[in-house]
């Protein structure tokens, strides 16, 4: 699925612009614990987190992961905004739960990654 | 062989400046035209050692090495030290505290991934002095 899809689908909102992506999505990890993230062979194309820090962006950044989305409507600071800038990550916040976006990822063809 | 040489400062408990150097040393080693999947094995490792020293550790120090055949890492830290490094690097054991946890660490996962994504690992440390642990990855083969 493309980008604009995918904010769509979660009812999203885009909060950056990233330099890199036209590319099409289609695996996703969805973790609170970001060393778990760090253990992942394969680079998935979406983090979907409940945590709203600088280091969700980070965690991104290392593990090659070009998309967050952060859901239940937490709040993100400017600096997480301007990390992800720096970072050429794509940053999306979505009101949904973590439950709820991954359910809808899951019925449009998003595969899970190990 | 000499190389490129890069120094870091890192406070204890900064947990919105932590991963700056594993950034930047990511964008250095792309600037190399290193593998995309020996990059990830450095900076993953580096990026996990760096943000215990903010987890765990009052301040430290990180020397970063970037030779032909590979990269040497060294991070210094005073600090509460580590009392069993064997204790340490088995999954699951953390003393943590809540703070970290709420940043999306302390599972005790870390350094047993550092040592899973290293060629070489050492972790020396003296209670009540500090830790220092040393990562290398080859960059060649
Ligand atoms: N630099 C350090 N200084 C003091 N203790 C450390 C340091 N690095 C690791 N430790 C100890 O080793 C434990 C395990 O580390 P790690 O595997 O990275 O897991 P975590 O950081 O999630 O607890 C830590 O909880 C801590 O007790
Ligand atoms: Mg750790």
């Amino acid at each position: 699925m493309t980008a604009e899809k995918l904010i769509d689908l979660i009812s999203g909102n885009l909060l950056n612009v990233a330099n890199t992506n036209t590319q099409i999505l289609a695996s996703v990890v969805a973790s609170d614990l970001m060393s778990d993230v760090l253990t992942l062979e394969n680079e998935p194309d979406i983090l979907v987190t409940g945590l709203a820090n600088t280091q969700c962006i980070r965690t991104a950044e290392m593990a090659d992961i070009p998309f967050v989305i952060i859901a239940k409507g937490k709040k993100v600071s400017q600096q997480i905004i301007d990390l992800a800038h720096e970072g050429d990550i794509y940053l999306i916040s979505t009101h949904l739960s973590i439950f709820k976006c991954c359910g809808l990822l899951y019925t449009h063809g998003i595969k899970d990654t190990f | 062989m000499s190389g490129i040489t890069f120094s870091y400062k890192i406070d204890g408990g900064d947990f919105v400046n932590a991963g700056k150097a594993s950034s930047e040393i990511k964008r250095t080693l792309k600037q190399l035209n290193v593998a995309q999947k020996t990059i990830k094995r450095v900076v993953v490792s580096l990026y996990e050692a760096e943000v215990n020293i903010v987890a765990h550790a009052h301040r430290g120090e990180i020397n970063v090495l970037i030779n032909a055949e590979e990269i040497s890492i060294t991070l210094k830290d005073e600090g509460p030290g580590i009392e069993s490094v064997e204790q340490a690097m088995e999954v699951g054991y953390s003393t943590a505290s809540p703070s970290v946890v709420s940043m999306g660490f302390g599972a005790g996962m870390g350094l047993p991934n550092m040592k899973k994504n290293s060629d070489y690992l050492n972790v020396e440390s003296k209670v009540g002095v500090g830790t220092t642990v040393t990562i290398k990855v080859a960059l060649v083969g």
